[in-house]
């Protein structure tokens, strides 16, 4: 059972992110979007988002956006995520689910290396 | 879907398409009625009369790239499947509220399912969204409200691990604090 949180321990959290923002000297800024529409939720994207979110969490990852969508349109590749890393084009990548998440985020996000086999389009 | 938190996150999307900039998602439950309340009231664009009273009809919907919409419909079956109701009020230019109830025992309820996961869902996945959570049970409400902790982060993204694990035992300990029913 996790002990009850409160905002005075979002101050110290906020403190933590600081000394890492300021430790850091270059950011190369990491998107990644995930389609979150009926279709998508039916497949499993919650499941998909919650690893990537959790992935972060374990590997103590810094400066990624995760962000949501609800319209990305190729209904049986569903769950999509999207990730763009700095200046690259945009990996969309089709029927990820919460282990394929993982091994893209290690492969492609944290690696540099496009996980090729899942990848639905590159623009 | 297998879990109300899912038909949840599938409404709320709706409201983020809608431009809705305060959204309010509530899940209450009420033992001595045998009742689970779950409401969505947003401040999106809304709709007019005409396209109401066809929204909960499966073949309407505002997406382009597809011509049938299912979430509404789907949740207003799940709702009416359990000796339950399913109620959409809409005023274009000021908001949609849709609140769905459930006979709490009733052999098909669907469970509620993963909620803490929905809500970290939305919140992170559309931070410029004013989220407030409140779940309860027979008045014992833990309401979640983003704006407070958006304002003390100032600046500091929600995906930051730290902020990651401080929102999931937040969610996860207020929860717990309204001694739910296991649902």
């Amino acid at each position: 059972m996790s002990k009850v949180k409160s905002l005075a321990d979002l101050k110290r959290v906020r403190e933590e992110a600081l000394k890492k923002q300021e430790a850091k000297n270059t950011a190369s800024k990491i998107q990644i979007i995930i389609g979150m529409g009926t279709v998508g939720i039916v497949a499993g994207a919650r499941e998909t988002l919650k690893a990537i979110l959790d992935f972060i969490e374990k590997e103590n990852l810094q400066d990624i956006a995760v962000r949501q969508t609800s319209n990305i349109g190729m209904d049986s590749w569903e769950p999509i995520i999207q990730v763009v890393v700095g200046d690259a084009p945009k990996v969309s990548y089709g029927k990820v689910s919460a282990d394929v998440a993982q091994k893209i985020m290690k492969e492609h996000v944290v690696a540099g290396n496009v996980v090729s086999e899942y990848v639905i389009e590159t623009q | 879907m297998k879990e109300l938190a899912l038909h949840l996150l599938d409404i709320a999307e709706n409201s983020v398409a809608a431009e809705a900039k305060n959204i309010t998602i509530s899940v209450l439950f009420d033992t001595e009625e045998d009742l689970l309340q779950m409401s969505i009231e947003d401040d999106g664009k809304g709709m007019d009369a005409e396209r109401l009273e066809r929204i909960t009809d499966p073949f309407v919907t505002s997406r382009t790239t597809r011509k049938v919409g299912l979430g509404i419909p789907l949740f207003k079956a799940a709702a009416e499947s359990c000796n339950g109701s399913f109620d959409i009020q809409s005023t274009l230019g000021v908001g949609t509220q849709i609140t769905a109830i459930f006979q709490e025992s009733h052999i098909d309820r669907m469970p509620v399912g993963d909620l803490k996961s929905t809500m970290i869902s939305l919140l992170i996945g559309y931070p410029e969204v004013h989220w407030v959570f409140k779940y309860g049970i027979n008045g014992n409400i833990f309401e979640f409200d983003d704006a407070p902790i958006k304002k003390e982060l100032e600046g500091i993204s929600l995906t930051d691990p730290g902020v990651l694990g401080f929102l999931k035992d937040y969610i996860a300990s207020g929860i717990e604090s309204t001694q739910s029913p296991v649902a």
